[in-house]
């Protein structure tokens, strides 16, 4: 992290290097991170509780001979493996567009209390709707996501001292807290929607069907290239109100469209893969580390680092544990939940 | 209670009756004993406490099976009437309802203690992970097989203390800051609560439902075994509150103050900070974690006293009331669902065969709690810093 204060960020980390020799080294970066996610992607096709050698996990990528590996592979692992990729890009560009939205390192999806927004829907819509595709389960993710996001960030922001990050924690806490209690009572009488429940709230990317990636799709593409777009407009952003205003940015229409990418990739990724903690979190906070505060850097990093969190874990609870399978979502907030607080430790009372 | 005695040699000015206090002086065996009485405070609490009975006599007539005022005060001190009546009076409705007395006052000192020994009004047992380690330590004697409850309460005060110790631990870092300690405490929260969800889904259903009621704060099937434990607990706990209650008046004004007014700072503090987790250990240990009752009882009770700083007495009186109203209205959820249900065909949320069944107390307190947070923070026009 750099060492000035987030809200006026200075020139890049690598700030001696001449202006091409950064981006030639910055586009290096991402396209090592590239690398190593590509290898992820081929690790977690190959690695399960079922021996597979890695000649047949390349012919079963391409042919479909029937056999119960190659079933294994193609309907298992590998969608398992690109809904990972997908949720993780989602959760790690919302991360760092709310970053930024915010003005505050400390603000994570699952902290501002949008999965608790998610998870409450999606319980209302298998409890009392009855609901069990996913098609319709995301809409009302995304109805639970949008309207979290939105009140939190209004209670966060409505005091004088305008958003802090200990209003905007406890806002998300508190409204977390209330929607905890809304599940709670929702599945307190009804075993069958709490079993479900139960397994979902832990974030997993196992028993992902084929289909899911097709359905995932639209709204992860469409979240991540907002994204991309936004990210100039968020750094003239972060420059302050009136300056960003000066260089041409819309403040207003640039933070309805931030709501609208954290929403959008935040609802679809919980809805695919359940409550997942701390990757929106400490994703952006390892690419601004490594980039310095480019939003235009620190998003695609953001993009490629976060899948590589997400499918380390994934493979990491498959190897630790291969009976029972420690979900993805255990294992990202057992790495995160000590860099959260290393972060914290680390910050000044003033800046607090 | 805010009872302060006169030191030796304090100048006479010091015994100056203020607006709206008395100095009351009693004599105790040999030693001359005198307390500060803010009256107003003496008035909500004892509001709160008749206002708390009030729901309590409520909560004895009301339910699936209601019973006239007569039929219980026969219930009560004749155990008269008839069977049914006397057994929902005698054995269910008033354990709980006293339970929830109990539990609400223990929870509501331990709020105040935390809040004042933090200088944080947002500092609570459930915002510093107390409660969430709690409820992984009776997650996992769950999860382990055994639901009796003693053995689950001796998990959730061993989860709850080691978690408490974490989070003070980690945010002490050149003195306690109250934003760091908050922050810790919800990193910690978030961590525990992926760690709660992974051990639920290994657990048997039966298992998994029955911690996850117990995760929410209930006060149903409680019987006179767990009011009895808790009445004992408050009892030794108490008395301790008092003593405690004047030194963290002293506390407050800063620790050199209260340093040079005699008060062994760093000492006192522990002893608080022990007091507080041992109130809200005995309270989850019988109840479950109830939600908000510790941070909204003593904000609610500074507010009605007026009073500039804490006030142990008002704000266990105040959480007293609050998880008696909490109680009532849990017992009366699914009656007026199931009422509602009969009228709205839409609204299946409630079916018939629940209808005699109780919301657990903490999902209502979730709720409104979560509300009155919100509200808290909506209309603070600034974060008030340590």
């Amino acid at each position: 992290m750099s060492r000035s204060p987030e809200t006026s960020p200075a020139p890049g980390a690598p700030a001696r290097l001449p202006p091409r020799a950064r981006t030639l080294l910055r586009g290096g970066g991402l396209l090592v991170i590239g690398g190593v996610l590509l290898s992820l992607v081929v690790v977690s096709t190959w690695v399960g509780a079922k021996d597979t050698p890695p000649s047949q996990v390349w012919s079963a990528l391409w042919t479909d001979d029937g056999s119960y590996s190659t079933d294994i592979i193609r309907e298992l692992r590998l969608p398992r493996t690109v809904v990972g990729l997908m949720v993780g890009a989602g959760l790690g560009a919302a991360g760092a567009v709310m970053q930024a939205l915010t003005r505050n390192p400390l603000a994570d999806p699952g902290l501002l209390g949008v999965n608790a927004g998610a998870s409450a829907a999606v319980v209302f819509g298998t409890g009392v709707v009855g609901l069990a595709t996913f098609t319709s389960l995301v809409w009302f993710s995304f109805l639970g996501a949008a309207g979290v996001t939105v009140l939190v960030y209004l209670l966060g922001a409505s005091g004088r001292g305008g958003p802090t990050p200990v209003r905007l924690a406890l806002a998300g806490a508190a409204v977390s807290a209330s929607l905890t209690g809304v599940i709670a009572g929702l599945t307190v009488f009804d075993a069958a929607t709490y079993d479900y429940l139960r397994f979902w709230m832990v974030g997993s990317l196992a028993g992902r069907k084929p289909e899911l990636v097709l359905d995932l799709l639209p709204f992860t593409a469409v979240g991540l290239v907002m994204a991309l777009l936004l990210a100039r407009p968020l750094n003239s952003l972060a420059l302050g109100e009136e300056l960003g205003r000066a260089l041409g940015t819309k403040p207003a229409r640039t933070r309805i469209v931030g709501l609208i990418v954290v929403t959008l990739l935040c609802g679809s990724a919980t809805a695919a893969a359940g409550p997942i903690g701390f990757v929106g979190l400490v994703v952006p906070l390892v690419a601004r580390w490594l980039t310095g505060p480019d939003l235009r850097w620190v998003i695609p990093y953001s993009m490629l680092l976060a899948p590589v969190l997400l499918l380390t874990s994934d493979i990491l609870g498959r190897v630790v544990s291969p009976e029972g399978e420690l979900e993805a979502g255990a294992v990202t907030a057992l790495v995160g939940a000590p860099v959260f607080i290393a972060m914290v430790r680390r910050r000044k009372e003033a800046s607090l | 209670m805010s009872a302060e005695e006169t030191c030796a040699g304090a100048p006479s000015g010091a015994r100056r009756v203020f607006l709206g206090t008395r100095r009351v002086r009693l004599l105790l065996g040999a030693r001359r004993v005198s307390f500060r009485l803010h009256l107003r405070t003496l008035r909500v609490s004892l509001l709160a406490l008749l206002l708390s009975v009030l729901l309590l006599g409520v909560g004895l007539c009301t339910g699936a099976y209601p019973v006239s005022p007569g039929s219980v005060v026969r219930a009560l001190f004749f155990g008269t009437g008839e069977r049914l009546a006397v057994h929902f009076v005698n054995q269910e409705r008033l354990p709980q309802a006293l339970l929830a007395i109990l539990v609400g006052c223990a929870l509501g000192i331990s709020g105040a203690i935390f809040q004042s020994v933090s200088r944080n009004p947002l500092a609570s047992p459930d915002v510093i992970g107390f409660n969430s380690g709690a409820a992984t330590g009776a997650i996992a004697v769950i999860a382990a097989g055994s639901e009796a409850a003693t053995s689950v309460a001796l998990g959730a005060i061993a989860g709850g203390l080691a978690t408490a110790a974490v989070v003070f631990l980690l945010s002490s870092k050149g003195g306690l800051q109250g934003a760091r300690l908050v922050l810790i405490g919800l990193g910690v929260t978030a961590m525990l609560g992926s760690v709660n969800s992974y051990v639920l889904t290994r657990a048997s259903l039966n298992s998994a439902q029955s911690a996850h009621i117990w995760m929410i704060g209930t006060l149903n099937g409680r019987t006179w075994g767990s009011a009895r434990a808790m009445a004992l607990g408050l009892f030794v706990l108490l008395p301790a509150a008092a003593l405690l209650g004047r030194q963290l008046r002293m506390l407050e004004m800063g620790d050199e103050l209260a340093g040079g007014l005699g008060v062994p700072v760093n000492r006192a503090r522990i002893a608080l900070a022990l007091l507080g987790i041992g109130l809200c250990g005995t309270a989850v240990a019988s109840a479950g974690p109830v939600p908000f009752i510790a941070l909204a009882a003593p904000q609610i009770a500074a507010r009605l006293t007026r009073s500039p700083g804490v006030s142990l007495l008002a704000s266990g009186a105040v959480g007293a009331a609050l998880l008696s109203a909490a109680h009532l209205l849990s017992g009366q959820f699914f009656l007026v669902g199931a009422w509602l249900g009969e009228r709205v065909s839409w609204l299946t949320v409630v079916d018939e065969s629940q209808r005699n069944s109780q919301l657990p107390v903490g999902v209502t307190t979730a709720v409104l709690g979560g509300v009155y947070l919100t509200w808290v923070l909506f209309r603070r026009r600034e974060t008030r810093r340590a």
